[in-house]
């Protein structure tokens, strides 16, 4: 199959999306000439006109006010916060009218946008450029959160995020913009809410989001070596949570362990693990464990970051912890 | 340009002195970087240093500023150490933040310098309280905020503006204007590009427009600001027209064509203010060669120094989290 990078699926995503329905905007810093941050609005420019890929000023809290406003008039508004860090500004927007406004009046509005933005540790930029903020969002009900973890899965689920009339928070993750992965020809989609094992395994689940899911992966393959069949489950979506999925690994597996780079107090592992509390407790023959970023704000210092978020290593040492 | 005999010698050779200094710590930098010593984000203050180096003369040792994500300029204008930035920048533990907090978030208390920022615009807010502290101290100090031109398209302009204003403090608001805001050409979403300083009658303040390639307009502007500041009298907002000589960050892709680089980098305060010493009879080649080079062997020096030091250890990662 047709290989591509995380960016350029993403870009094709925009693409198609874009010329298929001219309700379709992209909005944000430095989306134009520049083609993002991140290089996924390359060439979008050329293609579509200055009106519809629409460089601003930096102000994180009107951008997003402003595609909010954009899509209650029945637009479809990508908006993008090339660092997740810098949504902070626009904290109000978000939870406060984003995530509340089709609560507000029932029935009467949707509100079809995309809110685009990436977190995640990689290249020694520091504590204000390296967070992994999800949990925040997903304590806001009213906004869905998907998190690709693959090329595949960051086109099929930014397609289906902008046909979706609740607004959806599309988050990436800076190290894997580079990854090249297979990317089919033909349209498709990924379904919001349907997580997907990555790797079949019978002695643990590994729950593992974004860029962990290929820490994850490699620490599965190595546990081989150690006599562990570890399953590795992307959850993809965490709201919705594809919980059926996540039950139907631990039944097979009775152990869990969620891995994540968001610091571990309150991150999304919180609340993966109190659902399978609830929903797989049978199951389980030892408690759902986290491993996960270390609660501090990380150093501005390449040296120091691997010492603060999981890697393959200490996925499979902590995986051998609990079976050995 | 006017002639500089009728200024004191000494502060023509610190005008020279000081702006030598920030060029040749970050063309040396600029190299390592290139190198490889260095990962990380770092954001080159070369062109712009008539606008730190002159407004840093104007204030005294105990004034405060703050910066941002461009702040090795200010840092060292306002008598930053060249050993403890560099040790900084290669994340090693005599840095100035123990090197943990790298170029982005460089910051020495001591020298009243409070921190470079990862987030465009939020020195502004920051400035007007600790501007608000000199008052409730009764102390007479001056903040001076360094901030972007596409830092004044943020909430956090008008509303430290408006409240530095509304309660008279002792804040100077130094706009450093290079047109440019990361790959948007900043006069793309702004109207009033090149008068940013006659935003300041919407708050009621004096602001200035200025050549912020002359550091003699820059000294005697931001004199006059910090002289009412210190009366008691409020803020000022002046705005500098600068030329930023490198990419938006150290390996960036820069936005602007080969053409338009090549005129930024035509305007060089350093080189200007060379012609000026010669021609008036302040300085010699010899004299200026002679500068350059002991300059240059203190950047070297403080090279040697940081790649020789200790690196932060790995236990640094969970420290500082709470206050002792
Ligand atoms: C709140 C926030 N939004 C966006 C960014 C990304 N960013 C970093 S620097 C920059 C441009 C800043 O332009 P300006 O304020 O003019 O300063 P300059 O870089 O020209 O010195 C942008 C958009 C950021 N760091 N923080």
């Amino acid at each position: 199959m047709r290989q591509l990078q995380y960016n350029e699926a993403l870009n094709e995503a925009l693409i198609e999306e874009m010329t298929r329905d001219e309700k379709v905007i992209l909005i944000g810093e430095d989306v134009g000439a520049y083609g993002g941050v991140f290089k996924v609005s390359k060439g979008l420019l050329e293609r579509f006109g200055p009106e519809r890929i629409r460089d601003t000023p930096i102000c994180e809290s009107a951008i997003i006010g402003t595609a909010t406003g954009a899509a209650l008039m029945g637009m479809r508004p990508v908006a993008e916060i090339s660092f997740i860090d810098f949504i902070l500004l626009a904290m109000d927007q978000i939870g406060n009218h984003v995530a509340k406004i089709m609560q507000i009046a029932p029935g009467l509005l949707e509100l079809p946008m995309v809110i685009r933005t990436e977190g995640g540790v990689g290249g020694g930029i520091g504590c204000q450029h390296s967070q992994s903020l999800e949990a925040l969002f997903a304590h806001l009900p009213g906004l869905k959160i998907v998190m690709p973890s693959t090329p595949y899965d960051a086109k099929g689920l930014l397609k289906t995020a902008i046909r979706d009339n609740t607004p959806v928070m599309c988050i990436e993750n800076k190290k894997l913009y580079a990854l090249k992965g297979p990317v089919p020809e033909e349209e498709y989609f990924v379904p919001i809410g349907k997580a997907d094992v990555k790797r079949e395994g019978k002695d643990i689940t590994i729950i593992a989001t974004s860029f962990m899911v290929h820490e994850a992966l490699k620490a599965a393959e190595a546990l081989e070596k150690d006599g562990i069949s570890a399953e590795v489950v992307d959850p993809r979506t965490l709201v919705p949570l594809d919980v059926d999925t996540l039950v139907a690994s631990v039944k097979k597996t009775a152990r869990a362990l969620v891995v994540h780079e968001a610091v571990e107090r309150c991150g999304i592992g919180a609340e993966i693990s109190a659902v399978l509390n609830e929903k797989a407790y049978d199951y389980l023959d030892g408690p759902v464990l986290r491993h996960a970023g270390l609660n501090v704000s990380l150093p501005q210092n390449w040296h120091l970051e691997p010492v603060c978020i999981p890697s393959a290593d200490s996925i499979r040492e902590k995986v051998k912890s609990i079976l050995g | 340009m006017e002639s500089l005999k009728a200024l004191d010698k000494g502060l023509v050779e610190r005008m020279h002195e000081g702006m030598l200094r920030i060029r040749l710590f970050e063309e040396t930098q600029s190299r390592l970087f290139k190198a490889g010593e260095q990962e990380g984000f770092t954001h080159l203050y070369l062109g712009e240093e008539a606008i730190a180096v002159g407004a840093c003369l104007a204030l005294n040792p105990d004034d405060f500023i703050t910066s941002t994500h461009r702040g090795h300029g200010h840092m060292i204008a306002k008598g930053g150490d060249f050993k403890k930035m560099f040790a900084e920048l290669y994340g090693r533990t005599p840095g100035a933040c123990l090197g943990r907090s790298g170029s982005l978030h460089i910051a020495d208390r001591g020298i009243g310098m409070l921190g470079a920022n990862g987030l465009v615009g939020d020195g502004n807010p920051i400035a007007v309280g600790a501007g608000y502290s000199i008052r409730l101290r009764g102390t007479k100090q001056v903040v001076a905020s360094f901030f972007g031109d596409g830092a004044s398209n943020q909430g956090t302009f008008h509303e430290s503006l408006n409240m530095a204003a509304s309660f008279d403090l002792p804040v100077v608001f130094v706009l450093e204007n290079n047109g440019m805001s990361c790959g948007t050409i900043t006069a793309s979403v702004c109207k009033v590009l090149q008068n940013l300083g006659d935003r300041a009658v919407a708050y009621g303040i004096p602001g200035e427009n200025i050549d912020g390639m002359d550091v003699v307009e820059v000294y005697r502007t931001v004199g006059k600001a910090v002289e009412r500041a210190r009366a008691g009298k409020g803020p000022t907002l002046v705005n500098c027209q600068t030329f930023r000589h490198h990419g938006h960050f150290e390996g960036d892709i820069d936005v602007r064509t080969p053409q338009q680089i090549k005129e930024a980098q035509s305007h060089d305060a350093v080189a200007d203010f060379e012609k000026r010493m010669l021609r008036d009879g302040l300085a010699t080649e010899k004299s200026i060669r002679e500068r350059r080079e002991r300059i240059q062997a203190l950047v070297d020096e403080a090279v040697d120094f940081a790649r020789g030091a200790p690196k932060a250890p790995a236990a640094d990662a969970m420290k500082f989290v709470y206050a002792e």
